[in-house]
């Protein structure tokens, strides 16, 4: 868009600054940097300049009208430049300008002639394409007609932009006004405010575009950060919500959790809440997602509030967890910060900062809850949200940790988070009996059907198990009440099965008894049979016999009758 | 104080350098201006030098000169510093404390 206007822009090498800009400052024209004191104009103007000269090759000169060259030099050095090697190369020269209004007297109609002159043969000197002049305000207290001065400035300005030199002029903040002596009525096309505030004890620098002549800029506050590594402007709020979505799974490193989601685990570039009380196993689990997200190839990144790097290292030892190794091996890095070290938009600033240098798979921060001690929640729930979209933007599957101070409704984050995320797992401590035990619900997993049962989190020396709760007579048991009634359930079981022993063994003889009977009763049957047919035989001999009788009988008494 | 002592000194002549750049009118009107305080206020009394930046731009950074035109006043130290064409006679007089 800035192309099409013909508006070229020269880099200035400060991260977040060019790509805010669609490409740098403009070249060839003057921008303003204006500020209160102390918050960063010097070091911006500086980096723009060494940057240029060392990286851009575009020489610069440093016009400083309060700062002494060496001071300049030390300055800059702690942002990890060598200016005075840039300046033995023949890049950078140091112009100081210092004026002392006590040894001056005015005296008729004067001009600023000999800063012309002597800009000029700094310029040609090493071949500039790019000046500072900091801080030129400093001119208004040395010489006291300020009609002269104005138009001798207006004049400078129009002559840089004619020698088509890139500059940039810091100023004082002024009273409702942008700077103390109205200069940005005289740079037209780029105007940057730099700022400073204090809330809570806690000061964040902000920058804004205020004005920026041909090219379409945010006009927010972003943070910037100074730092050994330099300066830095972080581009928190231009992102939208054109998310990637992933059909890829990422495993929790605990094989249990990840059998209660169908498919495997999460979906890549989650955002995973984990939640709970003090001890419930929060920190355990994130390390678990880290270590898998090693173990599977990828890179993770541990923001930790609360604990340093090497204390991770020893309590997730002690759950069989080894991160030392991917910490050795460069694909695991922690960072460790208390919440209260930065303000909460640095806080995101530094983080978003370190997950674009060091493009891992998968963020942890633990715990999000500490960033409520010290900001207003609905500011940590917008730093959250811009947290979770970048991420998402990138693929990058994160995990939070939150604190829970009761278990009171525990559907409850005190953040209201809940939304925000993909996947919640709620993590609650029982008391039960005089023990306490660790309880997993996972309540909530966008895109996954899942186990809506609760689990019980047992963490020993060889990891984190989830183990199914006993179920049974309307109520779920865990711990030691989950083992004792099952080893009632197996006492019963027992007994029952012996019970059923005998009364099978009763019932066997029964029928071997019966049995027996219906053979004695046979045989009885069998004899009463016999007994009858031998009756039946002797009664047909015996009427055989009659017959046989009776016949001979009749015989013998017809001989006698009939002679 | 300790200013007077040195100017009374009545050997001491005035070393005084004016800086303009080329011929603009304010430089000109500078180096008659200073012609004429020389020659009608302190005859005799002075060396002066003119130096044309444009020509020599090195002694602005080495003298530190931002306004033009600059009458620098060398000797007697210490160094005294006027900016602007001197149309003010009186004034420059007295700030180059001549004429006590």
């Amino acid at each position: 868009m800035g192309n099409a206007k013909g508006i070229s822009k020269s880099p200035t090498g400060i991260e977040g600054f060019d790509e805010l800009t669609l490409g740098g400052l403009p070249t060839g024209r003057p921008a303003l940097v204006c500020g209160s004191a102390g918050c960063g104009k010097t070091l911006f103007a500086a980096t723009f300049l060494l940057n240029g000269a060392r990286d851009f090759d575009e020489p610069g000169v440093f016009v400083t009208f309060e700062e002494r060259p060496v001071d300049i030099v030390s300055n800059v050095a702690s942002l990890g430049f060598d200016m005075d090697q840039l300046v033995d190369e023949g890049k950078i020269l140091i112009e100081h300008i210092a004026v002392d209004p006590s040894e001056l007297e005015e005296i008729g109609d004067y001009d600023l002639e000999g800063l012309f002159l002597r800009l000029e043969l700094a310029i040609d000197q090493i071949g500039a394409k790019r000046i500072v002049l900091d801080t030129i305000e400093s001119l208004f207290s040395a010489f006291t007609n300020p009609a002269i001065l104005r138009a001798e400035i207006r004049r400078l300005f129009d002559w840089l932009k004619d020698r088509g030199m890139t500059t940039v002029i810091t100023a004082e903040r002024g009273d409702g006004s942008l700077t103390r002596q109205g200069l940005e009525e005289y740079v037209s096309d780029c105007v940057l405010l730099l700022d400073h505030r204090v809330h809570n004890q806690v000061s964040t620098r902000r920058l804004r575009i205020v004005k920026y002549r041909g090219t379409a800029h945010g006009t927010n506050e972003y943070p910037f950060l100074i730092d050994e590594e330099g300066f830095s402007v972080l581009p928190v709020s231009t992102l939208g919500l054109n998310h990637q979505v992933f059909d890829e799974r990422i495993s929790s490193g605990v094989a249990d959790l990840d059998a209660m989601l169908t498919g495997g685990g999460f979906h890549r570039g989650s955002s995973v809440l984990i939640s709970g009380v003090a001890g419930s196993g929060k920190s355990s689990l994130s390390a678990c997602f880290a270590e898998a997200a090693c173990a599977a190839g990828g890179r993770a990144l541990y923001f930790s509030f609360e604990e340093s790097a090497a204390q991770t290292v020893r309590n997730m030892r002690s759950i069989g967890v080894d991160l030392q190794r991917y910490l050795d091996a460069g694909t695991l890095r922690h960072i460790a910060a208390r919440p209260t070290f930065y303000s909460l938009e640095m806080h995101l600033a530094v983080m978003l900062r370190e997950v674009v240098r060091f493009g891992p798979t998968l963020v942890v921060l633990d715990p999000i809850s500490a960033f409520l001690g010290n900001a207003d929640q609905l500011e940590v729930q917008a730093m959250l949200l811009r947290m979770v979209d970048f991420l998402k933007a990138r693929g990058i599957s994160a995990v939070f940790t939150h604190l829970m101070h009761s278990q009171d409704g525990a559907s409850e984050t005190d953040v209201g988070l809940s939304s925000l995320m993909d996947a919640w797992i709620l993590l609650l401590n029982r008391e039960t009996n005089g023990e306490y035990n660790r309880e997993l619900y996972l309540l909530k997993a966008r895109g996954t059907s899942h186990s809506n049962q609760v689990r019980e989190f047992v963490m020993s020396d060889n990891g984190i198990r989830l183990i199914p709760p006993y179920l049974g007579e309307g109520r779920a048991l865990t711990g030691s009440a989950r083992r004792a009634q099952e080893a009632r359930d197996r006492r019963d079981r027992a007994q029952r099965e012996h019970q059923l022993q005998r009364q099978t063994s009763i019932i066997e003889k029964r029928r071997e008894k019966a049995k027996a009977e219906i053979a004695a009763l046979q045989v009885e049957l069998e004899a009463d049979e016999m007994e009858l047919s031998r009756m039946l035989a002797d009664e047909e001999n015996f009427q055989a016999q009659v017959e046989n009788d009776l016949a001979a009988m009749e015989k013998s008494r017809r001989a006698r009758s009939g002679e | 104080m300790q200013d007077q002592t040195n100017v009374t000194e009545p050997s001491e002549p005035l070393k005084l350098v004016l800086y303009v750049a080329g011929q603009t009118p304010k430089s000109v009107a500078a180096i008659n201006n200073l012609e004429r305080i020389c020659s009608e206020k302190m005859p005799g009394k002075y060396i002066v030098e003119v130096v044309d930046l444009k020509k020599t731009p090195q002694l602005a950074r080495e003298h530190n000169i931002v306004a033009i035109p600059t009458l620098v006043r060398q000797l007697p130290t210490p160094i005294r510093k006027i900016i602007g064409d001197l149309s003010d006679i009186e004034k420059v007089l007295v700030h180059l404390k001549v004429g006590e």
